[in-house]
């Protein structure tokens, strides 16, 4: 394509990186970008600088993080007994929301499957088991695997449950089975299966 | 359930068509090269979302162009259905019915039915059980979503596991842990799909011999014998046996992916002692058992699909075959020739069936009228 200005053809070869867009879509926001004020196009480019400056990854949990340790793992108000496994900085973003856990997180950063050459030793496992053998007062009494319903997951699940079976803390999954409003008929057998499996107490209280 | 009308764009050699069909009989006629087996093609595109013949989408494109669309209206009883196979170049394929983009193709599979006879057929005899498994999943997965699911699943597994043997043997490493996950899973779907196969041939067999009892006029006995490593006592056991046979080789040796459906004839298998004949009905008879098995699972008739099926056919098992077309045993049909007045000797016969005759030429189609 022929741009009237090689500033425009930098912008849009760059947006363009991005995943899922393409050389079309770059080029509207390049041209969206020039319309606007001035300062539009400045705060884009502080903010994305300073995500990249300003943020890290916290060093007990890895999750990203202003600071050394996150505001979650510095936190007083948090139940530093128990810590929920997730894959990536969105999943602790949506237990977060659903305001019904308490507890720490260890952002594994990935999830294990060989055929995209991704083994134990490329996703934060060792600093997991280093954390549940260290911590104490208190120590770690419950690790949650929150993990996705899928073959690598399950993977991951079973290979960290091995690796912290030395270690006598509890270790428990997420439940997984009938999304609400799912119908059993409807439901595969292997996760009706699961379902049945991992049934829990009928609770009457909160009815 | 059948298919009203077809329209292509840029679909093989075909630039624009749209053509209306008969509920019952469907000729299509024509050299060779004019692009009888492409429409056909076409129908299976909007059954399994996918070539019969070439795998690779993009080469199903009409050269010098970018895209193309297959539109099939579809009635199943009183409803009638839109589904649209498209495809651009550099893109995904997009299936769509009723204005509805599928997520998944496999949703589709087995919605609209079909089955194929064709020239090239003698493969599932001829050649190695991968085409045997082919055969018999692409019948189960039609008639039962969750074999399709489970055999997707399986799939899945076997590749991360032969991952993890190459991964092992390139850096000569083993963890016990690691594999074991996928272990469990491959047996876990492993054991779903042998019940699934075993309880499909028990159901399939006896159409089959059936139609070659009909079909041939020998006395020998024909036979499909399932065969798979899986079928022991302990699965489990067998699985950890061949680990070192696994690390050796990198790749797994135990499971159903390495099952075959053995084609017997009196005992001996029928590629080495079958005469030209009876492989010719043991194949027809395939086929027609599997739109048997369809017809009983869904409640309603697959379409037939039938490609130069005369060529291969002798006046016999033309004759036998017609029968069961004059008996109404089939729902749609669709024949193609190369020798039009074979075709219309054949189906001249036939009084109370509706008959469409297209001519095909180069990419175009025109209904020829019986007089
Ligand atoms: N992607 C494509 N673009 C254009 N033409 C194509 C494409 N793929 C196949 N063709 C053409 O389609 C023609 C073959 O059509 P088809 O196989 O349907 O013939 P047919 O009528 O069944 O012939 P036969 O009687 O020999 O079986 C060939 O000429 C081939 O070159
Ligand atoms: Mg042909
Ligand atoms: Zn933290």
């Amino acid at each position: 394509m022929q741009y009237p200005s090689k500033y425009i053809e930098k912008a849009v070869e760059e947006i363009s990186s991005l995943p899922g867009i393409g050389k079309k879509t770059a080029l509207r926001l390049a041209l969206h970008l020039l319309r606007k004020d001035e300062e539009n196009t400045h705060a884009l480019a502080t903010a994305l600088v300073d995500l990249r400056s300003k943020t890290q990854y916290c060093q007990q949990c890895h999750n990203i993080s202003d600071a050394a340790v996150c505001s979650t793992c510095s936190s007083h108000h948090r139940d530093r007994s128990v810590i929920c496994i997730v894959e990536n900085p969105q999943d602790v973003m949506a237990i977060e929301n659903t305001a019904q856990y308490r507890g720490l997180y260890h952002v594994l950063g990935g999830i294990i499957s060989p055929i995209e050459g991704v083994g134990p030793s490329d996703i934060k496992l060792e600093s997991l088991v280093q954390r549940v053998a260290e911590a104490s007062d208190p120590a770690i009494k419950e690790v949650i695997l929150a993990l996705s319903p899928t073959m690598e997951g399950d993977t991951t699940a079973f290979y960290i449950t091995k690796k912290l079976k030395p270690y006598g803390v509890k270790v428990s999954s997420i439940a997984r089975g009938i999304p609400v409003g799912g119908e059993l008929e409807y439901t595969d057998e292997i996760t009706l299966g699961r379902s049945i499996l991992s049934r829990t107490a009928y609770d009457t209280s909160h009815s | 359930m059948h298919l009203e009308s077809l329209e292509l764009l840029n679909f093989k050699n075909y630039e624009e068509i749209n053509l209306q069909f008969s509920p019952e009989i469907n000729c299509l006629v024509g050299s060779n090269g004019s692009g009888k087996t492409n429409m056909l093609d076409a129908i299976h595109y909007l059954s399994l979302t996918k070539s019969a013949f070439n795998p690779i989408d993009v080469q199903n494109i009409r050269h010098e162009s970018d895209f193309m669309v297959i539109r099939g209206m579809f009635r199943k009883e009183d409803r009638q259905e839109t589904i649209q196979c498209s495809l651009q170049q550099g893109q995904r394929k997009v299936l769509r019915r009723n204005k509805k983009d599928y997520d998944k193709m496999s949703e589709h599979i087995g919605r609209y039915p079909v089955v194929l006879i064709a020239p090239n057929d003698t493969d599932v005899i001829r050649e190695g059980s991968e085409t045997r498994r082919k055969f018999f999943d692409s019948i189960l997965s039609q008639i039962d979503q969750q074999y399709l699911l489970w055999l997707l699943q399986y799939n899945h597994v076997l590749k991360q596991r032969n991952s993890l043997l190459k991964q092992f043997s390139e850096n000569n490493t083993f963890d016990r842990d690691l594999l074991e996950p996928y272990d469990r899973h491959l047996l876990e779907f492993g054991q779903l799909l042998l019940k699934a196969r075993r309880d499909f041939l028990q159901d399939y067999l006896p159409y089959f011999l059936s139609h070659y009892q009909n079909l041939s006029e020998g006395k020998e006995a024909v036979s499909i014998r399932y065969e798979s490593n899986m079928d022991v006592a302990n699965p489990e056991a067998e699985l950890r046996n061949n680990l070192r046979r696994d690390l050796a080789l990198q790749r797994s040796n135990i499971g159903i992916h390495k099952d075959d459906f053995v084609f017997e004839i009196d005992g001996h298998p029928l590629k080495k002692f079958g005469s030209q004949g009876q492989q010719k009905s043991f194949l027809i008879s395939l086929k027609l058992a599997h739109f048997d098995s369809i017809r009983q699972h869904k409640g309603y008739k697959p379409i037939l699909l039938l490609d130069d099926i005369f060529d291969k056919l002798d006046d016999h098992r033309i004759a036998k075959l017609m029968e069961l077309v004059s008996g109404h045993a089939f729902g749609q049909l669709f024949v193609t020739d190369a020798r039009p007045e074979r075709t219309e000797r054949i189906f001249q016969q036939l009084s109370d069936t509706e008959v469409r005759v297209y001519r095909i030429e180069a990419g175009e189609a025109r209904r020829i009228m019986a007089e």
